[in-house]
């Protein structure tokens, strides 16, 4: 007996279910489709090719008008179906249409979910689902001008390149820090930015869409931070949610999805479901191997198939941009018994992750080179147990499989003599093997004087280092090295030279090109990257706050209870009437238990608890107090004494030049804590002489000392230079912590920065000799000094930065 | 759900991207103080917001990987057994957390009291 099959929606998922059943169950249903779009199946995922001009629409048709015919389906094309009559099992169409049903199918898929930012319903905001909104987006692409793209996941960026290849300029707004965040962790996602703006696409990661604009019609989107990106059209691409209100309306058990069994059966057992409309132990899909496995089983249990079930598994991605390599698979979180594999080709641009987990593989992360995907993928899938001698080669692939495992030092005595070591250079390897003979080298430095090689870029560290333990056994010691952390072969000096030298300007740029070991570093390098990246690139890098330590990220300092202290600028050691009363009132209104004085000349407030301190800060900036950085590797007190203007013998206005000293640096962040002191004449009040810069005031003009130290260990000043004028003296010091903040290694003092590069003599060559140096240092400081000196504490007080930080989850009951 | 001890129960908690990449939140229950993280791959954590060193309170502190260190004496802790790294020898209590589908951060403890 034919059974009477109705389907409400004509995508992919019910086209599978159709096919299925035609091909297993031929003659037993009599199909009539209801699709609100007036076409027939077409493939979904091919809609980017065609935007992007490498398909046509009839390309990717999958079933076209006489495959309906030869199967006996009615199709409504165009007519909607709004209403379920499940009493009388019938539905009925906008147009008027109604059909009766033995069995109903449920196919609504899912609509893109839309931002409700003011503007979003402007003319010109588009989405990106079905063949309309393409066409819309080569219209407008014909007219040229810029597409904005919201949202940096596999559609928007699909989108984004498409528009591109169609003459469009292209700017995608991503609000995480990487893009495709779901499918790939930070270090493919930063080559992936890396690709997509060499091909002119403007990747805006981190940013928040707050309004789209214009008059009658879309003209362009404002962020967050006040950027205004012109735009003629606006594609919105943050994600999709399922249709289900169909089959809400119709009584049927909804929750995001359509809930189904295992046989894709929904609450009314003669309705079925199947797609992205569905929600099936509490997953929803978007992509098309579950959906297609879904259609397969429902086709199956409409045949009364008891065995068919569907399971939820491991899905893989790929992104269809040409030219894109990546690919990623299963489960590639770290956690508890799980460990990684590693392999990054800076030159090429590649980067591998696999995820182990009991001696079997869960995930995969590949960029670059992905052929191996599909062998990954099916060993997650396989779960099946993977042996030491499989794993040393696994990260290789299938055709290394079986292979015997590398010893990269045997793969280093097997190059011949004439193969290239340092491509900048052209060193081959006979010449640094000859060198390290002729010369009797024993480390890398003596490597790179006599040969070159490893001077340049640096990324043939490795090779070079393999040759020398090669040719000196173990007389080579690798290890000596002093290295930023474990997570990298570098020393500080080469990450420094390295960010600068290959353009690197973020934390995942630094690891993909100097081939970092771990795929997001630890607390050792991550505050030592933010503040190289940060002291190199002003203005351009973005400050990553999760790579700061507490005191720089809250912006006060931990106490051993967990509470803070919190310490105003006090700017050189003067405060007034209307200060203090302000920091009396701010200590009674919020419980202050304890309040000192500094040793730096300022005040202290201690025991200040963290939900506190946007209150304590707002009212203390109300005062006109601004943060200390008493927390902070930075710029903290400059401590004066009173000078010409008050002191019998002073000589100079210490305590002017110390506040104008104060006012040019606070605010600056440096490789370690650096404190000031000016005193008015060689008796030296404010103790000038122990401090990382000290100046003192004599008749004929200002001493400048550097390098002096008063912690673990205590060390009088050197003495620099003296200048004439308050200006040279500024300009003097100045040059010397830009300098520092130049060439010093993260949390290395000044007098530790000075010993190292050669001593105070070696100072003054660089700063007081070489003038023109001095003043392309001073203004190097002040450039980099307009984008430091926002008080962190007035932004966080107004609640609009870092609110998180200060408030506690409610747990509701 | 199969084997929750008696008088626990799953508590949902807040989204995810309440919670900063590579971040944490402090939460508070029956006096037991809470710290749950989030790692740079969208896992979440929660344990107990307090070195077994000394009491250094871990919320603060810098997400890697699966761990954190604590902001006062760089004790090392991973994130998803509550064990110390390294030379430490200390062990923090975790509570079972996860991110629903639909990106709700849910966490297990004792019911109310």
């Amino acid at each position: 007996m034919t059974k009477k099959l109705v389907v409400v929606g004509n995508g992919m998922a019910p086209g599978k279910v159709l096919e299925t059943l035609f091909e297993t169950a031929p003659g037993q249903f009599d199909v009539t489709i209801f699709n609100a779009e007036p076409r027939v199946n077409y493939n979904r995922i091919m809609l980017s090719p065609v935007l992007s001009g490498e398909s046509k629409y009839e390309d990717i048709i999958i079933h076209d008008e006489a495959w309906y015919e030869a199967n006996n389906v009615t199709l409504h094309a165009g007519e909607k179906v709004v209403s379920i009559d499940r009493e009388n099992k019938t539905v009925r169409s906008d147009g008027g249409v109604i059909e009766g049903y033995d069995n109903l199918l449920i196919a609504t898929g899912s609509t893109p979910f839309i931002i409700p930012v003011p503007g979003h319903d402007l003319p010109g905001v588009l989405a990106y689902r079905d063949l309309d909104d393409v066409n819309k987006m080569l219209n407008a692409a014909a007219k040229g001008g810029r597409a904005v793209v919201i949202g940096g996941g596999l559609l928007g960026l699909e989108a984004a390149a498409g528009l591109k290849l169609r003459g469009m300029d292209v700017t995608v707004i991503h609000l995480m820090p990487t893009l495709m965040e779901r499918q790939l962790d930070p270090a493919a996602g930063y080559l992936l930015e890396k690709e997509l703006s060499s091909r002119g696409i403007d990747i805006r990661t981190g940013a928040n869409t707050k309004e789209i604009y214009g008059d009658g019609k879309v003209e362009g989107v404002r962020l967050e931070d006040g950027t205004e990106i012109d735009a003629s059209i606006v594609v919105m691409a943050v994600g999709i949610r399922p249709s289900a209100q169909l089959a809400k309306d119709a009584g049927l058990d909804v929750n995001r999805g359509i809930l189904v069994d295992c046989q894709m059966r929904t609450s009314d057992p003669d309705i079925y479901s199947v797609g992205e409309c569905v929600e099936f132990e509490g997953n929803c899909y978007g992509l098309v191997a579950p959906l297609y496995e879904q259609a397969r089983i429902c086709a199956r249990a409409l045949t009364n198939d008891a065995e068919a079930a569907f399971a939820h598994a491991e899905t893989s991605t790929k992104l269809k941009v040409t030219g894109v390599d990546l690919f990623s698979a299963g489960d590639f979180a770290d956690g508890e018994g799980r460990d990684e594999i590693v392999f990054r080709d800076p030159a090429q641009g590649i980067y591998k992750r696999l995820v182990l987990q009991d001696n079997r593989l869960i995930g995969a992360v590949l960029y670059g080179e992905t052929a191996d995907g599909a062998w990954f993928f099916d060993k997650i899938k396989k779960g099946e147990e993977i042996d030491a001698d499989e794993r040393a080669t696994l990260i290789f692939g299938q055709n290394f499989a079986g292979g015997s495992p590398l010893d990269p030092m045997a793969a280093v005595a097997a190059l011949p003599d004439e193969a290239e070591i340092c491509g900048c250079n052209g060193i081959s390897k006979g010449q640094i093997l000859n060198a390290i003979d002729k010369n009797e080298l024993t480390d890398l430095q003596g490597v790179r004087q006599c040969t070159k090689a490893s001077s340049s870029c640096g990324t043939c560290t490795g090779l070079v280092e393999s040759l020398l333990a090669l040719k000196l056994g173990d007389a080579f010691d690798a290890s000596a090295k002093k290295t930023v952390c474990d997570c990298t072969e570098f020393g500080n000096d080469e990450v420094r030279r390295l960010i600068i030298a290959k353009e690197l300007k973020s934390i995942p740029a630094v690891m993909q090109e100097l081939g970092w070991k771990t795929s997001c570093g630890c607390a050792k390098c991550r505050p030592a990257l933010n503040f190289y990246l940060l002291a190199s690139w002003p203005g351009e890098y973005v400050d990553d706050n999760q790579s700061r330590f507490i005191n720089e990220r809250v912006h006060a300092n931990i106490q051993k209870d967990g509470t803070y202290s919190v310490v105003p600028r006090a700017w050189g050691g003067v405060t007034t009437a209307a200060e203090l009363r302000a920091v009396a009132d701010v200590v009674d209104k919020y419980d202050i238990p304890m309040v000192k004085y500094t040793g730096g000349q300022r005040i202290d407030m201690l025991g200040v608890k963290k939900e506190d301190l946007p209150g304590v800060w707002a009212d203390l900036n109300a005062a006109g107090m601004v943060s200390g950085h008493a927390y902070g590797k930075s710029l903290r007190t400059v401590k004066t004494c009173v000078g010409s203007e008050w002191c019998r013998v002073g000589t100079q206005d210490s305590t002017g030049l110390g506040i104008k000293l104060e006012k040019l640096m606070w605010g600056s962040w440096t490789p370690h804590k650096v404190k000031l002191a000016v005193s008015g004449c060689p008796r030296n009040c404010a103790e000038a002489t122990c401090k990382d810069i000290g100046v003192v005031c004599v008749d004929s003009g200002y001493q400048i000392h550097i390098a002096g130290a008063a912690g673990m260990e205590v060390r009088a000043t050197d003495h620099l230079t003296t200048v004439t004028t308050e200006e040279e003296a500024i300009e003097m010091c100045a040059a010397v912590l830009q300098a520092y903040r130049e060439q010093g290694f993260y949390l290395e003092r000044i007098y530790k920065w000075t010993a190292r590069i050669g001593g105070a003599e070696k100072v003054h060559e660089l700063i007081v000799d070489d003038v023109e140096n001095r003043k392309a240092l001073f203004e190097r400081f002040k450039y980099a000094q307009q984008f430091s000196q926002d008080d962190p504490w007035a932004e966080r007080a107004s609640g609009k930065v870092d609110a998180h930080e200060f408030k506690t989850l409610e747990l509701v009951e | 759900m199969d084997g929750m001890a008696p008088f626990e129960r799953w508590f949902d908690i807040c989204e995810l991207s309440d919670i900063p990449v590579r971040g944490s939140r402090r939460l508070e229950k029956d006096g037991m103080k809470i710290a749950i993280f989030r790692t740079s791959d969208d896992r979440v954590y929660a344990v107990e917001n307090s070195c077994a060193h000394k009491g250094g309170p871990l919320s603060e502190g810098i997400v890697h990987d699966c761990a954190v260190t604590c902001p006062l004496h760089n004790w090392v802790y991973d994130l998803s057994t509550g064990k110390a790294q390294g030379g430490d020898e200390g062990q923090i209590r975790t509570f079972p957390a996860e991110v629903r589908d639909g990106g709700r951060v849910h966490l297990r403890l004792a019911m109310a009291s």
